[in-house]
């Protein structure tokens, strides 16, 4: 299915999203609320049908935080990027697609414990990698003068 | 390598020579020569290294001809543990209460770039051990990332001349520098 | 006196045991917390991050040819696999056009990887279930290849041969002729393996039927490689998205249908015979010309988000970088196979005894760096 067809169905699904073309893939950006949603549709559709999640990656942009999903269609053969943000550094909190998707628990948990995004309805959500009281490492303002050798 | 050339190491050679009294000679060299010709490892490998462990263990460098049989999976069993890769912060209380379940005599020999200083991952990883010698006392270092087969033989074997050179006085000053806590 | 007995060991319990960091058959530092009833599994929770590095944070202090050097040590089966991937990355967005010559011999250290991991993965996986010297002649045979990495490439199993524009080096002088060697001799010996182990009553016994995945499953847990492949997920990368140059060689796509150990152990002996025609196609014609293409000493990838995947011996691992015009990356993420593969342990160990735990384990081919980068 070409990428405007694509795009098109997708707006129709939800009209609150940017649709934007990226140098491989279609990105979608959407607010971190309707992200439920959004996901269930474009698994269920049967056009879209996106059963296959890739990699959920979360990023720390500076100002909010962010997570991006890569998700593919077994049955069509076509991508997309799904991205939202999350403006509150404190406190940040998502909508968990693990019962979607099933590969995402351990995805979440990897978010959860390297940037401290919080999701909800996680059927398990604890530290992966790291000790309970250690802070996120993957944000930009870490500091860890302990265990960091610099040049 | 020539006998003539391998002898070179001269820190050994001065250990062996303060040896102990006249009395213990023989009963000394009878010890160390049955300790060091059947050292048991223990099976300790995190990453990388432990695969070029397992290549000295299988059928061309052959580490079964040095006397280091068999691996042995308990800690109780074992005689010289060889920290094989990379060892980090949330593995490292495992890793002294491992140390801590030997039974003497016990040796360490730390293999590879990450066990003695951190590795590659020395400059800007959070949470990485920069050398198992932060952990526990270390025998012998084997370099290299990862250090050849041939490389970890000539570690075991140095190791067997250090034993050589113990005597039962510096034997105990040895262990109870081990329980300093 | 029986009521008693009866009465203080309940049946109905469950008991938690724990198959801690260090372990003979767990392949690397992975803690699973079991509970049994009696000695069937009733749920296993992986533990993981005891070899944690930070790999990702690092990687956003280094420059782009340095992060070849830490790709290396993450899976380290596949290093070469690994490091094409980041450097097909870089070469894409800057969009330079790779020589032929690098393409082929590319593919077929590639294929040379597969073959040493999945010899390795035959070797455990034999003296897991009790037969060592599955572990002694898979080593054996595994060391001709070595040999090969090590004369052309410097070193045995991190070889750091790729690099963004091309190679470190050229190839040895005796290359092609040891690679022929080795692909007749291993020809012959391949059914040896299968004569000691596929064929084996008690292996069979210990492996078909244990441990299903469906192909659903294997779909809604994210598991790609010769895990999903022997369930019917067709995920080639190679196939559905050809890299290098595997567009111009003919081969088959592994695929079974039953998804049990047995068939998981199958696929990967499969995809070794496959890997040699690959490698009997291309050996004989290696193009000429340069080794590498001369790029700027400083790499600046321009701004923007790029994802490149390739087949490693796990499955598909997905680097993606979003760069902001930095000589360091402003963000990397490897997607590693691992990760998902270990998360369907859970669904498919229940109700078979501990013993098969091992077996499950072993077929799933876990290398854990890479789940812990």
């Amino acid at each position: 299915m070409d990428k405007v067809h694509l795009g098109d169905i997708i707006k129709s699904l939800d009209s609150d999203i940017e649709i934007k073309e990226g140098k491989q893939f279609t990105e979608i950006n959407i607010p971190a609320s309707n992200l439920y949603t959004l996901a269930k549709q474009l698994r269920e559709n049967h056009e879209t049908s996106f059963d296959f999640l890739i990699c959920i990656t979360g990023v720390d942009y500076g100002q909010d935080l962010g997570v991006v999903y890569h998700l593919r269609s077994i049955r069509h053969n076509h991508t997309i990027v799904l991205k939202t943000r999350i403006s509150d550094r404190e406190n940040p909190q998502l909508d968990s697609v693990a019962d979607i998707w099933r590969t995402a628990e351990f995805h979440e948990r990897e978010i959860f414990d390297l940037l401290g995004i919080k999701f909800t309805n996680h059927p398990d959500l604890r530290r992966f990698f790291l000790k309970r009281s250690y802070g996120f490492p993957l944000r930009k303002d870490f500091v860890d003068d302990i265990n960091i050798v610099t040049k | 390598m020539k006998k003539e050339e391998f002898r070179d190491n001269e820190s050994l050679e001065l250990l062996k020579e303060s040896g102990s009294n006249v009395l213990l000679t023989t009963v000394n060299d009878v010890i160390n020569w049955g300790r060091k010709n059947s050292l048991w490892p223990l099976t300790f490998a995190t990453s990388c290294c432990g695969i070029e462990m397992m290549a000295t263990g299988a059928p061309r460098h052959d580490f079964a001809r040095f006397g280091m049989e068999v691996y042995r999976a308990s800690p109780r069993q074992a005689d010289v543990i060889v920290v094989a890769g990379t060892i980090v912060n949330k593995m490292a209380p495992v890793l002294k209460r491992l140390y801590d379940q030997m039974s003497e005599p016990k040796y360490v020999v730390a293999m590879g770039a990450c066990a003695i200083s951190g590795g590659p991952f020395f400059l800007n990883s959070y949470s990485v051990v920069k050398g198992v010698e932060h952990i526990i006392p270390v025998d012998v270092y084997v370099p290299g990332c990862p250090p050849r087969p041939e490389a970890l033989l000539y570690g075991m074997i140095q190791l067997q001349r250090k034993i050589e050179t113990e005597s039962i006085k510096s034997r105990r000053r040895r262990n109870a520098s081990h329980d300093v806590k | 006196m029986e009521e008693t007995i009866k009465e203080i060991v309940d049946e109905n319990q469950e008991y938690v045991i724990n198959m801690g960091p260090q372990h003979p058959s767990t392949h690397g530092v992975l803690r699973l917390v079991v509970s049994l009833k009696g000695e069937t599994v009733k749920n296993v929770e992986p533990h993981i991050g005891y070899v944690h590095r930070g790999i990702e944070k690092m990687c956003e202090s280094i420059t782009y040819p340095q992060i070849i050097h830490l790709t290396d040590r993450m899976d380290y089966l596949s290093a070469h696999i690994n490091n094409e991937a980041v450097c097909l990355n870089v070469e894409k967005a800057l969009e330079v056009d790779i020589p032929d010559r690098i393409k082929v011999i590319r593919t077929i250290m590639s294929e040379l990887t597969r073959i040493q991991s999945h010899q390795l993965f035959w070797a455990t996986f034999g003296m897991d279930l009790g037969g060592l010297t599955c572990f002694f002649y898979g080593l054996r045979d595994r060391e001709k290849v070595l040999d090969i990495f090590e004369e052309t490439c410097g070193s045995r199993m991190i070889v750091s041969y790729n690099c963004p524009g091309g190679l470190m080096y050229d190839i040895h002088p005796n290359f092609q002729k040891r690679v022929k060697d080795f692909i007749n001799y291993f020809r012959k010996i391949l059914p040896e393996y299968d004569q000691l182990l596929t064929g084996n009553v008690i292996f069979q016994e210990r492996t078909r039927g244990i441990g299903r995945l469906s192909l659903e499953d294997a779909i809604s847990y994210g598991v790609t490689g010769p895990a999903a492949r022997a369930s019917g997920f067709s995920c080639d990368v190679r196939k559905h998205e050809p890299y290098s140059a595997y567009d111009r060689v003919k081969f088959n796509e592994v695929l079974f249908n039953e998804g049990d150990t047995f068939h998981r152990y199958l696929a990967r002996i499969e995809e070794m015979r496959e890997s040699m025609n690959i490698i009997d196609q291309l050996i004989d014609n290696i193009p000429e010309g340069p080794f590498a293409v001369k790029m700027k000493p400083v790499i600046k990838l321009p701004e923007g988000e790029y994802y490149q995947r390739v087949e490693t011996a796990r499955g598909e691992l997905g680097v993606y970088i979003i760069s902001d015009g930095n000589k360091n990356p402003y963000r990397i993420k490897f997607r590693s196979p691992c990760f998902s593969n270990l998360s369907v342990l859970n669904l498919i160990s229940k109700d078979f005894k501990i013993a098969d735990l091992v077996a499950i384990g072993g077929s799933l081919d876990l290398v854990i760096p890479e789940i812990d980068r």
